[in-house]
């Protein structure tokens, strides 16, 4: 079983929704992000996903573009992203899903950048702007090198495109509870119930919820209706809020993922 | 408008393919929020487009509300100082809020009354666009609200004026380098957020289908006056037709009509900036690569990583990192050409246009006009030279003047 199908099923296993944590690698510098992402994992999240920095961010909010541009002036670059990810691999067999914009992969080849991202111990790929309607190249390659694939199903989505998604991912689904950006929102949005229970008759694979939880109640209630939540926005806030004190972000970061990551558990 | 059966099987009436694609390039490429939203897009201006009543409707508005046709003008001292081809100008200059912007705001504008939208957004960099919407948003009584990059508002300060007249609201961008690019990023934020009641009027050929083929649709009307006027005034097609580009929209409406007229010679002008060097130019052709930005699959500035560069030009219209797809895909077939214009020789033609004609044009359409005026010297007397004169230079004037008295380089950042 592939990493990210054995920690869903772990989660399952323990009656409970899976605990996804998104941080973006190279915030606010390597050795940091390095660190911050052992921290999340310390702290119980079963999956990581890893926000690989673009110039132009245009599916993320203000919380999520900082943290890019403080990640890109930081030195990341694709090749740092890669030994990330190898060095996050020498002490956890955490999934690692990569979550990035398509011009980052295409950019000097789509089979070249998955390749990459399996070798270097990537377990999935989700590229926000690419839908599955432009995505035959690179499911062909994510095939080929066994690279699991996530694709998001918005609010704004029907019922008659939920096959094609369903499709084209062979990780996890997505479920973006909210229309708009990446960040904190202060109320879990209504029907997620319901969104996931449509999805589902469309696919066997995990269905996660996310976009905009930022509390432990949040966490406890969407984990009620899926297989995984993840928080992304409010982990982030808090790399933000350590800027100047960058060694005593681990702790910080763990003692946060462990509080909301509580939510997922019984 | 009457299309002949026989040209509508030409080529270029068969793209973009149903999913957006020019050849390889264009497409849809946006997050999964906004699918359903293209869709319906691409749906209702497929209807308003074989519906006579809406084209009824555009046409009058575009000759009552933006001043269509626009005059084809003979450049007789411009011709004269040349020396060579006979220099023509498109004067999309004259048309209400100042450039050719105004012809697919209206045309979006009437489109998003029918999809029964109550709230617009646009994008701006010169903020000529800016100032279309937030007149035709006045008119059709929608809410509007208008993007523009900080270091835009700053340097075209009279249009931020403008738009907020007009009622529109007008959010500085501070995110990236903070012009066109970035207000692009922020409307499409916008867009994901406010989807259900908010139609986005992008003002150029770019971003996800439909919008690069809706646009030049809307603009091709520059292409077919010119077309009917020239054969008018001297009898025969033209031999050369230059338009500048950012991403594309007055070209390739000026363009489109005659794609299939090969004894006429297509030309966009790219923006050279200080020169072709990383970082201080926004000629996409000269050193970009293809690559995928903000909805569409194009040449774009970018880094070895796939990082967009840092754009430069003296005019915020031009200074933007991809290129409409449509002009990618006739560049491979050889049918127009692209060149580009430095800021030095912008502000150069900028003045002598101004002297020689009494006209003072924006420095986006300028760029055409340094390539027109070179050109011009390598053509016979008898030939025709068209520039399309996408804009009129008023909103420029204060930037102008600063450099010219030394107070800023053409950096102006």
């Amino acid at each position: 079983m592939d990493r990210i199908a054995a920690a869903f099923a772990r989660a399952r296993h323990e009656n409970r929704a899976a605990f996804v944590a998104y941080l973006t690698a190279g915030d606010p510098d390597f050795d940091t992000s390095l660190a911050a992402c052992r921290a999340v994992l310390a702290g119980g999240a079963d999956l990581l996903e890893l926000g690989v920095p673009f110039s132009d961010p245009l599916a993320d909010g203000p919380t999520n573009q900082l943290a890019a541009q403080r990640a890109l002036e930081g030195g990341m670059t694709a090749a740092r992203t890669g030994e990330l990810v190898r060095r996050l691999r020498e002490t956890s067999d955490a999934p690692i899903v990569f979550y990035t914009y398509y011009n980052l992969v295409f950019s000097n080849g789509v089979e070249n950048y998955v390749r990459a991202a399996k070798a270097a111990g990537a377990d999935g790929l989700l590229t926000l702007d690419l839908p599955p309607e432009e995505a035959g190249e690179l499911l062909a390659a994510c095939t080929q090198h066994d690279l699991k694939t996530v694709f998001i199903v918005a609010p704004t989505t029907p019922d008659s495109r939920l096959p094609l998604l369903c499709a084209a991912a062979t990780g996890f689904v997505y479920y973006v509870s909210r229309e708009g950006v990446t960040g904190v929102r202060d109320q879990v949005a209504a029907d997620i119930p319901a969104a996931v229970a449509r999805i589902r008759a469309h696919t066997e694979l995990p269905v996660v919820v996310g976009f905009g939880l930022s509390t432990p109640a949040q966490v406890r209630e969407v984990a009620r209706a899926a297989d995984g939540v993840v928080v992304g926005s409010a982990l982030v806030n808090v790399v933000a809020a350590q800027l100047a004190d960058r060694a005593g972000l681990p702790g910080r970061l763990q003692a946060a993922t462990a509080a909301l990551a509580a939510g997922v558990r019984p | 408008m009457t299309v002949p059966a026989e040209s509508l099987a030409a080529p270029r009436f068969a793209l973009p393919d149903a999913a957006g694609h020019f050849g390889p390039y264009g497409g849809v490429y946006v997050p999964e929020t906004l699918m359903t939203a293209l869709h319906e897009l691409t749906a209702a201006y497929e209807k308003a487009r074989s519906d006579p009543a809406f084209q009824t409707e555009l046409t009058h508005h575009l000759q009552e509300f933006a001043g269509r046709p626009t005059a084809l003008c003979f450049a007789a001292r411009l011709t004269q100082h040349c020396g060579g081809a006979k220099i023509y100008l498109k004067r999309e200059d004259l048309l209400h809020t100042g450039a050719h912007k105004i012809n697919n705001a209206l045309g979006q504008a009437l489109l998003a009354r029918r999809m029964g939208k109550r709230r617009i957004i646009a994008e701006t960099g010169a903020g000529q666009h800016g100032v279309a919407t937030a007149a035709v948003c006045a008119k059709f009584g929608f809410d509007c609200t208008v993007y523009m990059g900080a270091v835009d508002m700053e340097r075209q300060a009279l249009n931020v004026f403008r738009m907020r007249l007009m009622g529109a609201k007008v959010v500085s961008v501070e995110a990236g380098q903070r012009t066109l690019k970035d207000a692009v990023n922020e409307a499409m934020r916008d867009w994901v957020t406010n989807v259900r009641d908010t139609h986005y009027i992008l003002g150029s050929a770019l971003g996800a289908h439909p919008y690069p083929m809706m646009v030049r649709d809307f603009h091709r009307v520059i292409g077919r006056e010119l077309k009917e006027q020239i054969l008018a005034r001297e009898g025969r097609l033209p031999d050369e037709i230059v338009a500048c580009v950012g991403g594309g929209s007055n070209a390739i409406g000026c363009f489109f009509d005659f794609l299939d007229e090969p004894s006429v010679q297509l030309t966009g002008v790219e923006a050279g900036g200080r020169g072709i060097r990383r970082g201080e130019h926004a000629a996409r052709f000269e050193g970009g690569k293809l690559g995928v930005l903000q909805g569409s699959k194009t040449y774009i500035l970018q880094n070895p990583d796939g990082q967009i560069e840092l754009t430069h030009s003296v005019s915020a219209g031009l200074d933007y990192a991809a290129i409409g797809p449509e002009h990618a895909h006739y560049r491979d077939q050889g049918r127009i050409g692209y060149a580009y214009a430095t800021d030095d020789e912008v502000l150069e033609t900028f003045q002598l246009c101004s002297r020689l004609e009494g006209i003072i044009p924006a420095l986006e359409s300028t760029h055409a006009l340094v390539y027109a005026v070179k050109r011009a010297r390598e053509l016979r007397p008898e030939q025709i030279l068209v520039v399309n004169l996408s804009g009129r230079g008023d909103k420029d004037v204060q930037q102008v003047a600063a450099i010219l008295k030394g107070e800023e380089g053409p950096s102006n950042r």
